[in-house]
């Protein structure tokens, strides 16, 4: 009696996500990733208050300014302030990054349910077409959708979710697979619920989790795809600043502008950087069993 | 091993279906009428009427579908718009460009990434496996085209050691072939040597926690010998096939390389021909890197169960 008291005062109740996000605040390095976030969803959201000038605004008298007290980041190939462009840029990764993503969860969570709790041919079929996608690379698959499409930034955001919707199908369907065969999940299905209730209602809160993990580790394989195909010409179309595109611009004046190269490249690592450490935090937080 | 050979050649058919809907279905995205997609500037008439019976588009989809696949499996991808030849051709030209950039990646990548792996392994929680990890952390968050551009700005325009871009091939002249590909090589490598060295670490961490290592201890065996003849050799193993499913990435990255360093592989080819709406040709290679990474995971699946006898039987 004394001890299980004892036992009740040393572990006092919390909830599983308390838990958690006091796990995550533990980690110095996610820590890190979470505030370098939320400073560059800040910057994207209020991108008009912050920036010191008009990202498209040309100046024909400051063109290809080094860094000054004026222009912090210099200026472009026509004058253009790069910490303006940096900051407006933000909106185009961080957008792409979320938005793509979100198209994956949208379309690979109910599939990979389906396939983990559907019949035999509907999971075989699922595997297969997954595996058809999984085997194009996924930048060569990107490309060709985007050139298919019509190059935007639209349209780059559409190809990278279509492209990434087989890891989130393959991963709920994984976690599918091991929990259904577990106790609750035989005793809900015992007590006359319907196989649609029992996925959403008990299976789907189990695989949450690691869903979140992989989201945040795909939000950073987004923005670097995202970059890739502005920088190829596929994603934001000019004026509008990309982090991507700026870096194919600033290669054509390497030699007399270098610091046109660094910042959006920089900016693009910081922020591919923060979700890769995020999501390697949430990991340990939220499941002990992948540390 | 054959049973093993036949139930994984069989998995394949309907995979490479899908795979031949999936790029043959990118052509019904072009939006309004594929001919005049596929004409670019040209608007007469007959060409457009020419087009539509080259590409059989004025037949149903499934009609379609099977000359298209017909055409593939006989060795025929079409024909590029643009460069009036055909697309297996094109590609013919730039495979090995591709590939002798992607074989030097890979053992740039597997010098960098197995040795920083074993050793962050062998010194874990230390200064040095701290310092690896956040250097696979970077290698992973570092787009490769940025990391390019940054090494021809310092090995090309400030110190003038290496040519900034173009191609030399080895069999024209060995050493301009390599002073041309080293640093798209190591740009290609370095994203995939931190996601060996991820693999290595994790596989060498859990071989030297076994029993055969510790027995290989008390023998009384050197620690070098337990580490390199024992531990590694055993945690190699799944590093194969971990790497043969990252080498996707490769290809994929490589399209980025050969822009940035203006190689004419076909990652060049496929960028090329998306701006000239040669879609023939994107199609083409995408089918060529898709039959190219199922052909390589099918490789590693085979080399897997080789080297491993426990698999064999």
């Amino acid at each position: 009696m004394a001890a299980s008291e004892a036992l009740a005062i040393e572990l006092p109740h919390e909830s599983p996500s308390a838990r958690a996000w006091r796990r995550l605040l533990e980690r110095r390095s996610a820590v890190f990733g979470l505030v370098i976030i939320i400073l560059f969803l800040s910057i994207a959201a209020f991108a008009p208050l912050i920036a010191p000038y008009d990202p498209a605004q040309q100046s024909w008298t400051s063109i290809r300014k080094p860094p000054s007290l004026e222009h912090w980041f210099g200026t472009d190939e026509s004058g253009r302030d790069l910490l303006s462009r940096i900051i407006f840029g933000a909106r185009a990764s961080l957008l792409a990054g979320v938005v793509s993503i979100s198209i994956a969860l949208v379309l690979g969570v109910p599939i990979g349910l389906l396939a983990g709790y559907g019949g035999r041919w509907i999971d075989a079929v699922i595997g297969r077409v997954t595996d058809a996608v999984l085997a194009c690379p996924f930048l060569i698959l990107a490309i060709a959708l985007a050139a298919f499409l019509g190059p935007s930034l639209q349209n780059a955001m559409i190809a990278i979710g279509f492209t990434t919707t087989p890891i989130f199908v393959r991963l709920t369907r994984g976690q599918v697979m091991a929990v259904k065969v577990e106790d609750y999940i035989e005793a809900a299905r015992a007590v006359g619920n319907p196989p649609m209730r029992i996925a959403l209602k008990h299976i789907l809160p189990n695989v949450l989790p690691a869903l979140i993990v992989q989201a945040t580790i795909s939000i950073a394989t987004a923005i670097i795809a995202e970059a890739s195909l502005s920088f190829l010409g596929l994603g934001q179309q000019p004026p509008a600043p990309s982090w991507g595109s700026m870096l194919n611009t600033a290669q054509r004046f390497l030699t007399n502008a270098p610091w046109m190269a660094v910042w959006p490249g920089l900016a693009i690592f910081l922020a591919v950087l923060s979700f890769n450490i995020l999501g390697d935090g949430l990991r340990d937080a939220l499941d002990p069993k992948e540390r | 091993m054959l049973p093993f050979l036949g139930k994984r050649l069989l998995q394949l058919i309907p995979t490479l279906f899908f795979v031949s809907v999936l790029i043959f279905g990118l052509q019904q995205l072009l939006p309004g009428d594929p001919a005049l997609a596929m004409a670019g500037e040209e608007r007469d008439p007959a060409v457009l009427e020419q087009i539509r019976r080259q590409y059989h588009l004025d037949q149903p989809l499934h009609i379609q579908y099977l000359y298209w696949v017909g055409g593939v499996l006989s060795g025929n991808l079409g024909e590029s718009m643009r460069l009036k030849e055909p697309v297996l051709t094109l590609i013919a030209q730039k495979f090995p460009v591709t590939l002798q950039l992607a074989l030097m990646a890979i053992v740039i990548s597997l010098v960098i990434g197995v040795t920083a792996g074993v050793i962050s392994a062998v010194k874990r929680g230390t200064a040095v496996d701290y310092a690896v990890n956040a250097l696979a952390l970077w290698g992973i968050s570092t787009p490769n085209f940025w990391l390019g551009i940054l090494l021809i700005f310092l090995f090309a325009v400030r110190l003038g050691w290496l040519p900034a871009s173009g191609y030399v091939s080895p069999f024209e002249d060995f050493w301009l072939s390599l002073q041309t590909t080293v640093l798209p090589a190591f740009v290609l490598g370095n994203s995939f040597a931190a996601v060996l060295m991820r693999h290595t670490r994790s596989a060498m961490l859990q071989a030297m926690g076994s029993d055969y290592v510790r027995t290989a201890r008390a023998k009384g065996l050197a620690e070098p010998v337990v580490i390199l003849k024992h531990a590694m050799r055993n945690a190699l193993t799944p590093v194969v096939t971990l790497g043969a499913l990252e080498l996707g990435t490769l290809l994929s990255g490589a399209v980025l390389t050969e822009q940035v360093f203006s190689i004419p592989g076909f990652g060049k080819l496929i960028v090329d021909s998306v701006f000239n709406r040669d879609y023939a040709v994107v199609q083409g290679v995408t089918l060529i890197t898709a039959a190219t990474y199922i052909l390589l995971n099918l490789l590693a699946d085979i080399a897997y169960v080789l080297i491993n006898p426990r698999l064999r039987s």
